[in-house]
């Protein structure tokens, strides 16, 4: 017992404690929690766009569109993230955090695009056939009859996306951010002890995680109540 | 009021409309009847744009709606539509689904919109249901609400796909009634049914599709009672 106990407050000791290492936690866990939000923004924004041009009766746009999502759908993020770093974006004088955003950004408005096209695909043909009917242009049935109804399909599904963007921000290391993983292995380095940083960066993502899946479980039933 | 040209509709390969050619007087009630798969709901469709005809012409008012397909919006407001599914807007109390395109298109105000949009539910039977969602409405209640929202932007024609055909048989009877007494308010209809019925009793005249075409036409007592082709026939004898 006594062992075990001094095992524990030796590893917290070594892992948090000695020169001051939690604050590579609490200043990695902001960077990856700004890098999720910024992500998040931008990937919202550009998934619309997507959405918008691939619904569209523009030929070019929605051809353009679906190679976007293809490109980055059939290629790992990771890769992503360094070409973008290195090739596009490594020559400018941006910080880091906002080259992984973008990055970031671009890899999730694929996801969230197709998240809103199928949200909107999901509203029952004969809604579209009623506002036309009643002499709505195609615009606005989708802006008055569409569209709300689609958004309660569609806001579960982008909380989701959320949750998982922030779990992949987790190889924002790749190009040298000091991301919420990137701390668990500057202190592994430092202390020799790949458990306990790594089991205390993984409880801290499971913190986060099980807080934003309960938010979303509180969305979804809130949308459910009004139907 | 309503006059089509040698109507043709093709999906991809398959013709659906041979050549369609009809005249539909103002305050005409025309029931469409025929197997399915006979056209007669993509005839209708075609009769609004719903569905665009591969070939042939539809003059609403003199007006060929198909040449001028841009002012579409503008003549879908004088064609009424009724469909089998009700297509309740879900996400709006039964109040919002009457007053919204009044409001939006016509420029009425709420307060206008909401007088007028009460009297049509007293006129189909549903008073106090004004501050429901669709989702607390049986199917007959919704297809009354439904003829409201389409009566609500003053249509001069009703076109109605199969609107009993969804119900419950015991709610056909609600929603038939509300239509007999629009046809005898004066109200042109143009109305794709199965009920033999209604079509005798209220129909002017009825029409029998059948592979693509208007297989045979006239007025109730004649084609029910002594129709001229063999396919009339047969599909009467299955029917009656």
């Amino acid at each position: 017992m006594d062992s075990i106990i001094r095992f524990l407050s030796n590893s917290i000791y070594y892992n948090l404690i000695r020169e001051q290492r939690y604050i590579q936690f609490i200043s990695g866990l902001g960077i990856s929690l700004q890098l999720t939000l910024y992500a998040a923004i931008l990937g919202t924004i550009i998934g619309l766009l997507l959405a918008l041009a691939k619904l569209g009766k523009i030929k070019w746009l929605e051809s353009l569109a679906t190679l976007y999502v293809d490109i980055i759908r059939g290629t790992p993020v990771v890769v992503q993230l360094v070409l973008i770093y290195y090739a596009i974006l490594g020559s400018s004088s941006l910080p880091k955090i906002a080259v992984a955003s973008i990055a970031f950004g671009i890899n999730s408005g694929a996801y969230v695009c197709e998240l809103i096209r199928a949200g909107i695909m999901a509203v029952d043909k004969g809604q579209m056939e009623a506002a036309r009917s009643l002499g709505f242009s195609y615009s606005h049935s989708m802006l008055y009859i569409i569209i709300p109804q689609a958004i309660k399909n569609i806001l579960p599904a982008l909380a989701n996306e959320f949750i998982v963007l922030l779990k992949e921000t987790a190889i924002a290391g790749y190009i040298a951010l000091d991301d919420l993983t990137r701390a668990g292995n500057i202190v592994r380095g430092r202390t020799f002890d790949a458990y306990t940083p790594f089991i205390l960066v993984a409880v801290i993502y499971l913190y986060i995680t099980t807080i934003l899946t309960w938010m979303m479980n509180k969305l979804e039933r809130r949308l459910r109540e009004s139907d | 009021m309503i006059e089509v040209v040698n109507l043709h509709k093709y999906f991809g390969k398959l013709q659906v409309l041979k050549g369609v050619n009809t005249r539909i007087e103002k305050q005409e009630v025309v029931c469409i009847i025929g197997a399915s798969g006979s056209g007669k709901s993509t005839f209708l469709r075609c009769l609004n744009l719903l569905e665009e005809p591969t070939d042939g012409e539809i003059y609403i008012d003199g007006i060929p709606i198909i040449e001028n397909k841009k002012d579409i919006n503008r003549l879908r407001q004088k064609v009424g539509m009724v469909f089998q599914q009700f297509n309740l807007f879900p996400h709006m109390t039964v109040m919002e689904n009457i007053t919204l395109a009044p409001v939006k298109l016509k420029g009425m105000t709420k307060a206008e919109a909401e007088e007028k949009a009460s009297e049509l539910l007293h006129k189909v039977g549903l008073p106090d249901k004004n501050n429901e969602y669709p989702s607390r409405l049986s199917g007959g209640q919704k297809q009354r609400v439904a003829i409201a929202r389409a009566l609500a932007m003053d249509p001069e024609i009703m076109l109605f796909d199969e609107p009993t055909s969804a119900l419950d048989p015991e709610m056909v009877g609600e929603v038939l009634n509300v239509m007999k007494q629009l046809a005898g308010e004066g109200m042109t209809m143009v109305v794709v049914t199965h009920e033999m019925g209604f079509a005798r009793e209220v129909g002017d005249r009825i029409m029998f599709m059948d592979e693509g075409i208007i297989f045979e036409e006239g007025p109730p007592q004649e084609l029910f009672k002594n129709p001229k082709k063999e396919r009339t026939k047969e599909f009467l004898g299955k029917v009656l």
